[in-house]
Order: structure tokens, then sequence, then C-alpha cells
């Protein structure tokens, strides 16, 4: 038999079309929801672990282009009418130029410096976006009811919607893998092991950061627009919410930073407790904490997370998983 | 010439780490540069590949000005050193630092060919078993070959040797060198910084002398070995220091 190529790409794509399309045949409304939410936690790990992961930079408030994205998206479909896919489009490059502009300051800065100025990015964006009367100021904005008959009614825009995130998830993962077997993703892994040696045997850092940082944020961009076409308003407070910020970053670092599998089983993982904890009287409102609590014993019992320890196990796992 | 060095200064606050420091590098030599501790050897070659830009002078690599300019433009325009402190890049295998240096070196080689330049250079250098190893897992001597690894799987016209025998043993000495005349033998130009004695003046061209950031003497091996002022600078007392130098030459 031949051995099939990229095994470790194969592995988390089946994987994840796998369990994407579960809803799709028993046709939960409720078993689509919380896939949904699963789906779209691995397409934002996934992309934060290209910057956090691959390059080493710990991007804290990485869910502003979550935000910034689902913003512009939003606006465009429910006051201009717009198509879903071109709004898609929007959210994506207006993440990617944030990232962009960005990139040029921030990422000049290394370590807990460069992680506080992301949590302040996304509080500046978050005060931005309150002050801009067009984008519904501190109420945010409602989408009328008719934009989702244009897709057939409501339920068929969920469905229609739960299909893109999947189809969107299935290309951060691609893009994820490819960037990490690619001569720039090597780039990235010298300068997360030394920037100054990186730089010396030629890496151009400046260059490599900020594109790294423009491709963790386009799928975050696409995935806000998304997210709130679906949720049918939205505000500032669920835009830039820092607390799913290092949600994400628990996720990346559970499943295993740097990693292509890691984000997804991360994601999986995560949301699972997640679950049980919301339904659960003690932990509902402590849930945060156990987040918190649970990325300390990551760091200090498995820093290379759930894939990074199966990886370190044996020769075989290593072959397979990515 | 390959390498101009023009009224170099280096300081840190109060400290004048390299002082007005000037020499020229024919191509093809091998340069011997040394000097006691802290004499600003290390900090001199931080100036050369722009690790640090000088504060006053400049650096002219094979015609073009680079004082100042960032370390990778360096590595592109063919400047490669290695680190006095090993700095691999530990999560890495051993193979990937190598092509590390080989992508993103002089030749700017896609992942392919820089993975088979990558495969020769360990070959070369010795530590093509270790390929698929983790950096880090490596011991001091390996890693020194690393070092040396990636500085020439980037195909550089000029070499930046920090200390490549410090923490050597005898065996292992003798093998580094052989390497290092191999290099020569390839064409590259190599700058030494050596503590070893009768490694650098076996094998240099030339040798130029730091003392407390000055140059204060430059010539062949003989001719530096029987100066005076070095040998003063080295021990503080001219009769022990030629007495121990005759020694490392017998
Ligand atoms: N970044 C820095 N900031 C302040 N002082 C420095 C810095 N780098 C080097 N120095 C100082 O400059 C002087 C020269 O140091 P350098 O490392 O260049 O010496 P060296 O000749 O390489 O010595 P060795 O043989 O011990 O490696 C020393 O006094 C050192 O303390
Ligand atoms: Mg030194």
């Amino acid at each position: 038999m031949k051995r099939l190529r990229f095994p470790g790409l194969w592995i988390t794509l089946i994987l994840v079309i796998g369990v994407g399309i579960i809803p799709a045949i028993n046709g939960s409304a409720s078993l689509r929801e919380s896939m949904f939410t699963i789906l779209m936690s691995v397409a934002l790990a996934s992309s934060l672990n290209i910057i956090l992961g691959y390059t080493g930079y710990v991007s804290f408030g990485h869910i502003v282009f979550f935000g910034v994205g689902g913003y512009l998206g939003f606006y465009v479909i429910s006051q201009h009418g717009w198509n879903i896919l071109p709004a898609m489009l929007v959210g994506g490059l207006s993440a990617a130029i944030l990232a962009f502009l960005l990139g040029a300051t921030v990422l000049r800065l290394r370590g807990a410096y460069f992680a506080l100025a992301t949590i302040g990015i996304n509080e500046a964006m978050r005060a931005l976006v309150i002050n801009i009367p067009i984008l519904g100021g501190p109420v945010g904005m409602e989408m009328h009811f008719s934009e989702y008959k244009k897709y057939g009614g409501p339920m068929q825009a969920l469905w229609m919607v739960y299909w893109s995130v999947l189809i969107v998830t299935v290309l951060t993962i691609v893009v994820s893998y490819y960037v990490k077997k690619s001569k720039f993703g090597l780039g990235l892994m010298a300068i997360r092991e030394d920037e100054d040696a990186a730089e010396v045997m030629g890496v151009v850092a400046p260059r490599a950061k900020t594109w790294a940082y423009v491709l963790s944020a386009i799928f975050p961009g696409i995935i806000g627009v998304l997210f709130f076409f679906k949720n049918g308003n939205i505000e500032p407070g669920d835009a830039f919410r820092l607390q799913f910020s290092i949600e994400l970053i628990v996720m990346v670092m559970l499943g295993g930073a740097g990693t292509v599998l890691g984000p997804v089983i991360g994601s999986g993982i995560y949301q699972q407790l997640r679950k049980v904890l919301l339904t659960s009287p003690i932990f509902k409102n402590i849930q945060l904490a156990v987040a918190g609590f649970l990325l300390l014993l990551i760091i200090l019992f498995i820093p290379s997370g759930a894939v990074g320890w199966l990886r370190s196990k044996s020769v075989k796992l290593r072959r397979v998983l990515e | 010439m390959i390498l101009q060095v023009q009224h170099v200064t280096k300081r840190f606050g109060g400290l004048t780490a390299v002082n007005d420091v000037t020499f020229d590098l024919p191509k093809g030599q091998i340069l011997g540069l040394i000097g006691p501790n802290g004499a600003g050897k290390t900090t001199l070659f931080n100036c050369i590949n722009g690790v640090y830009s000088p504060t006053e002078g400049k650096i002219i690599f094979n015609g073009k000005d680079i004082t100042g300019s960032p370390t990778y433009k360096a590595a592109a325009l063919g400047l490669s050193r290695t680190h006095q402190i090993v700095r691999p890049l530990n999560e890495l295998s051993v193979e990937q630092n190598v092509v590390v240096g080989a992508c993103y070196g002089r030749e700017k080689l896609g992942l392919r060919k820089a993975t088979a330049v990558a495969d020769e250079i360990m070959e070369f250098v010795g530590i093509r078993e270790r390929a698929d190893q983790l950096a880090s897992s490596l011991n001091v001597a390996q890693k020194k070959r690393l070092e040396m690894a990636r500085a020439l799987a980037a195909r550089p016209y000029l070499l930046l040797l920090d200390e490549v025998l410090a923490g050597l043993n005898t065996a292992e000495v003798s093998s580094m060198l052989d390497t290092i005349r191999n290099i020569r033998e390839r064409g590259v130009t190599i700058i030494m910084i050596e503590h070893i004695m009768h490694a650098v003046m076996s094998l240099s061209d030339r040798i130029i002398v730091l003392n407390y950031g000055e140059l204060i003497a430059a010539g062949t091996p003989d001719e530096v070995s029987q100066n005076p002022e070095v040998i003063e600078a080295y021990l503080g007392d001219p009769g022990l220091a030629a007495q121990l130098l005759e020694e490392e030459r017998a």
C-alpha cells in the first residue's frame, strides 16, 4: 500500500469534517449550535496558534480581529444589505489590514510587553467602536429579519452559516499546516526559539512576524462576520470579549502550541469542559478562574500540550501527528 | 578587500569596548583575532555583522557600506557567524537548524534545496548522525559544530568564528582545526577569535591583537608572537610570556 502523504494534515481534517457533519445527519439544531461553537473555536485557536505557537508571540487580545471583522461585516450586511460572502471578505480583509498596520509597531515589543500591548489594542478598539455612531455606539446593531430571507428564511440561513464555518475552519487548518511545513514557517519557528539568532542567520524577523500576525488575523475576522450574522445583533461587549481571548490561549496550550492538531483537540476538550462547568451550579460563576487554573497546570506540567506530549512519546506518533 | 573596518569605536555608556579599530581583510585569508578577556573581540564581531551599530566608524563588506544595518542584511550579503555562547534553536531538530541557515542565508534556497545543502554540510561538519535529534540534546562540542554548520549552510563569503575551540578536548580541537582548514579550502574567508594560541598561530595567515578595545598589533603569527607589547598585554610579564609562547610552540 502506498504510504499516505501528509498524514498529519489528513488526520486533522478527517477529524474536523467527520465531527462537523454529524449535525447534518441527525438534523438536530441544538447539536448544530454546540458544534458551531466548537468549530468556531477550532478556527480561532488554530489562527492564534500561528502567532502564538509557531512564532512565540503571546497575542493576548487576539479576539480584537474577531471583533473588528465582525463589526465591519455586520455593518455592510445590516446597513447596506450586502450578501454574506462579500461581507466575509470585508471582515477578513479589515482584520488583516489592522494586523498589518499594528504589526510594524507592536511586534517590536517582546514577551510580556507584546502581550500587554495586544490587550491594550483590544480595549482601544472597543472604546473606538463605542464612539462611532454609525456602528451603533454602545448599544451596537441589529440584523433585520429580511436579511435572513435572502437565504430562504432563518432556518436555512443558520444551516448556511454552519456550513460556512465548517469550510472556513477546514481552510484555517490547511493554512496552518502549510505554514508549519513551509520555509516561511521554519523562519517563524526560528524566531520563536531565538529571534536574535534567527536574524543573524538571515531571517528578516520584522517582515516574517508581520505576515504571521496578518495570517493569524484573517480567519478570526471572517469568523466574526459569520458569528454575529447568526447571532442577529452585535455589541461592543460581545465583539471584544477579553475573556474569550484568554480561553483561546487555554485551548491552544491545552492541545499543544505549535502543532496543527493541538488547537483542534484543545478547542474540543475545552468547549466540552466549559459546557459541563456552565451547567454546574457550583462552577457556573467561576469558569474563568477554572480556565486560568487549567492554564497554570498545563504550563507547569505539560507545557507542550496534549499533542506535544504524545509526539514526544513515540517516533511513530511523531510521524503521523503534526 | 572583502572587509574593511575603518576607525570603529563602540562605547557602552562610559566603557569603550572597541576603540578606533582599523584593518583590511583580503579575500581567502584566515585572520586570527586575539586579546585578553574583555578586550572587545566579541564586541568587534557584533559591530561587523550588525548586532550593534558602532558608535563611530564604518564597516565595508565587499565594497558595500553595511555600518549599522541589521544582522539579516549582513547574512543575505554573505556574512555569517557563530556565537561564543552557543545559541541553538532548541526545540528544532539539528537538521532544521541547519536548514534555516541554508534557507535564509546568502543563497535564500527553497526548502528542498536547502535540505540537500544541510545534509552535505552536516556531513562535512560531522553532525549528520544527529540530524533528527533536538538541538537542545547536543553536548557542547556538538553545539559548537552546529553553530558552524548553520553558518556554513548560508554559503557565506566571510565567516566569523567566535571561540569555536573553547571547551573542547584535545581530540575535538584537532578535528575542529581540520574542519576550519577545509572551510578555507572552499574559498571562504575567515576571522577567528581564539584563546588557544597554538591553534590560532598555526591556522592564521595574519593576526590582529586587541587590548582594552585598542588594536595593539597586527602581522604574521611570528611577528605578533614576538611583539613585546602583545606579550605584556597577555601576561603583564614579558619574560614569562615569552617562555610560555616557546613552550606552546614546542
Ligand atoms: N552589551 C554590553 N553592554 C555593556 N557592556 C558590554 C556589552 N557587551 C560587552 N560589554 C563589555 O565590553 C567589554 C568587551 O567585551 P567583549 O565581550 O567584546 O570581550 P571579549 O574580548 O570577547 O572577551 P572574551 O575573551 O572574554 O570573550 C567588556 O568589558 C564587556 O563587559
Ligand atoms: Mg568574546
